[in-house]
C-alpha cells in the first residue's frame, strides 16, 4: 500500500516565553510523517506540547527551527480544525454556524447553505438547522463543529482533544461517528488525545509524546480490524493495544 | 399578566406608593414648609398643571439626550475598534479617553457653550461628553474577550480583517457595548441637564427658572420628568438588549 505523505514534520523546535516561567521549550526536534488518507493519534499527558503541534500544522503559529510540509494544502479551505469544546458562534444558528467557513471564503451563500445542510445531515443533526447552540447539548454541539469542520471538504482534519469535556456515552458515540466519517471522506486525520482507550480505538496509528517538551516516545501501529464497535472495547487486543501505549506514556513521562 | 412578572414588578411599585404615602403623611405631620420640601401631592399638582411648559422641555430635553448617545455611541464603537487594533495604539491614547471619565462635566459645559453657542448643540454636546467612555471602555473590553479558538478557526479559514470584525468581534463585543450603553443612558441624562443650566433650553431651564421663583414643587416635577426619561432610556436599552441577545447570551436567557 503507497499512500502519499499528507504532512512532514522535520525536526521541529518551538519555545515560548512565559513571564513566570521563563523560556518554556513545548516541542524539541520533533519528525513526523504522515501518510495521506491515514488516522494518526497523537497521545501525550496534558500540557506537554500536543495543541502546539496542531497550531503549527495548521499554519496558525511557525516553528523556530525545521519545516513543516503539507504536501496537498493548495489552499485554505484544505485544512479544518475541531477545537477542544465546540466554539461555536452562539448569535448565529447551527445551519449559519456551519456555513461560515464557505462565507469566510467567499462562496455564495445559497450554495454554502445547500453544503452547510448536507454536512449537517452527515452528523445525524438535519432537524437542528434552525436552533441555536445554547439550546444544545454538548454532544449535539461537538456534532456542529464536526459538520463545520467537514463543510469545506477539507483533505486534512485537525481534532484537538475534541471530546473531552464529554461524557462517556457521547464521546463513545462520536468515536464511532468520525471513523465512519474519515472512511467515508477518505481524509487526513491528526486527532490529538490525552485519552488512551481514545487513541486506541479510533486511530491506526498512535505516536505516543513525552512530557514536555515533547519528543516522540513511541510510533505504534494499532493492531486493529478497520471494522470497529463497541464490542472491541471488551476484547483482549484492544486491553494488548491499551497496555503498550500505557508503557509508552509511563516512559513518556520519566524523561525529563 | 403572568404571576411572574407581577412578582417581579409588584415590589418595586408598593415600595414607591408606600414611600410617597409616608412622605405625604411626614411632611404634613412635621409641617414643613413646602420652601424646603413640597408635599408629593403638591408636586404631582405642578407636573399637571405645568405640563404646557414641562412636556416641551422634556423634548428638547429627550431630542438632545438622543443625540448624544448617538454620537457617543457611533464615535466610541469606532474609539474602541481603534483602540483594539494594537497594544501599541492603546497604551498610547486609551489614557486620554479616560479623560471623558474624569471630566468634571459642570466645570466644561461653560467651555462646550464657548464652542458650540447657546442652544440644543452645546447640550448635545455636553450628553456626549459624560456618556462616550463607558461606551468605549464596555466595547473595548468585548472586543479584546474574543475567543481565541474563534480567532483561529477565522484565521484558518482566511477571513479579511473586516469580515472578522464584523462576524466575530462586533458581535461578540454586543452584549458588553449594550451594557456600555444602559450606563451611558443614565449619564447622559445628566449631561444634558447639566448642559441645559449653561446652554439653555429644556428641563435645564425649568429647573433652574423654578427655583429663582423658589417654585420647589416645580424643581421636583422637573426632576421627575428627567428621572421618568432616564428611566425610560434604560428600558428601551433593556428591551434591545433582550430582543438583540435573547437566543445566545447568558445574561438573557431564561428570564
Amino acid at each position: 500500500m503507497s499512500r502519499g505523505v499528507a504532512l512532514a514534520l522535520e525536526d521541529v523546535h518551538r519555545t515560548f516565553h512565559s513571564d513566570v516561567e521563563g523560556e518554556v521549550a513545548a516541542l524539541a526536534g520533533i519528525d513526523l510523517a504522515v501518510a495521506a488518507g491515514s488516522f494518526v493519534a497523537l497521545l501525550g499527558p496534558s500540557g506537554c506540547g500536543k495543541s502546539t503541534l496542531l497550531r503549527l500544522v495548521a499554519g496558525l503559529d511557525s516553528p523556530e527551527r525545521g519545516v513543516v510540509r503539507r504536501s496537498e494544502a493548495t489552499g485554505r479551505s484544505d485544512v479544518a480544525m475541531v477545537f477542544q469544546d465546540a466554539h461555536l458562534l452562539p448569535w448565529r444558528d447551527v445551519l449559519a454556524n456551519v456555513a461560515l467557513p464557505l462565507e469566510l471564503l467567499g462562496r455564495p451563500r445559497a450554495e454554502g447553505r445547500g453544503l452547510a445542510a448536507a454536512a449537517l445531515g452527515q452528523v445525524g443533526l438535519r432537524d437542528a438547522l434552525r436552533r441555536y447552540p445554547a439550546e444544545l447539548s454538548g454532544g449535539m454541539r461537538m456534532r456542529v463543529s464536526l459538520a463545520r469542520a467537514l463543510v469545506t471538504e477539507p483533505r486534512l482534519l485537525l481534532l484537538d482533544e475534541p471530546f473531552a469535556a464529554l461524557d462517556e456515552l457521547t464521546r463513545m458515540a462520536l468515536d464511532d461517528e468520525l471513523r465512519r466519517l474519515w472512511r467515508e471522506a477518505g481524509l487526513t486525520v491528526l486527532f490529538v488525545t490525552h485519552s488512551i482507550a481514545e487513541a486506541a480505538y479510533l486511530a491506526e496509528r498512535v505516536v505516543v509524546l513525552s512530557r514536555r517538551p515533547a519528543r516522540v516516545v513511541l510510533d505504534h501501529a494499532v493492531a486493529l480490524p478497520a471494522e470497529r464497535g463497541p464490542a472491541l472495547r471488551a476484547e483482549p487486543a484492544f486491553a494488548r493495544e491499551l497496555g503498550v501505549l500505557q508503557e509508552a506514556l509511563r516512559r513518556g513521562a520519566a524523561l525529563a | 399578566m403572568t404571576s411572574t412578572r407581577l412578582a417581579r414588578v409588584a415590589p418595586p411599585v408598593a415600595t414607591f406608593v408606600v414611600g410617597v404615602a409616608l412622605a405625604e403623611l411626614v411632611i404634613r405631620a412635621l409641617d414643613v414648609s413646602p420652601l424646603i420640601l413640597p408635599r408629593p401631592s403638591a408636586v404631582l399638582a405642578a407636573a399637571v398643571a405645568e405640563s404646557s411648559a414641562l412636556l416641551p422641555a422634556l423634548g428638547a430635553t429627550a431630542r438632545a439626550v438622543l443625540g448624544g448617545l448617538a454620537l457617543a455611541s457611533t464615535l466610541g464603537i469606532a474609539a474602541a475598534v481603534a483602540l483594539a487594533a494594537s497594544p501599541w495604539i492603546q497604551r498610547a491614547f486609551y489614557p486620554y479617553a479616560i479623560f471623558f471619565q474624569i471630566v468634571p462635566i459642570v466645570a466644561i459645559a461653560p467651555l462646550l457653550v464657548i464652542w458650540f453657542g447657546y442652544g440644543p448643540r452645546a447640550v448635545v454636546a455636553a450628553a456626549f461628553v459624560v456618556s462616550v467612555f463607558p461606551v468605549i471602555a464596555n466595547t473595548l473590553a468585548g472586543l479584546l474577550s474574543v475567543d481565541p479558538a474563534l480567532r483561529d478557526l477565522f484565521r484558518l479559514h482566511g477571513a479579511s480583517a473586516p469580515a472578522t470584525l464584523w462576524k466575530l468581534r462586533l458581535p461578540w463585543a454586543l452584549p458588553y457595548l449594550l451594557t456600555g450603553l444602559r450606563i451611558a443612558a443614565g449619564l447622559a441624562v445628566i449631561g444634558a441637564i447639566v448642559g441645559e443650566f449653561v446652554g439653555g433650553g429644556g428641563l435645564g431651564v425649568i429647573v433652574l427658572g423654578a427655583m429663582r421663583q423658589q417654585r420647589t414643587d416645580l424643581v421636583f416635577a422637573a426632576v421627575g420628568y428627567a428621572s421618568g426619561l432616564g428611566l425610560a432610556l434604560f428600558a428601551a436599552v433593556g428591551l434591545a438588549s433582550r430582543l438583540a441577545l435573547r437566543h445566545w447570551h447568558v445574561s438573557e436567557r431564561e428570564r
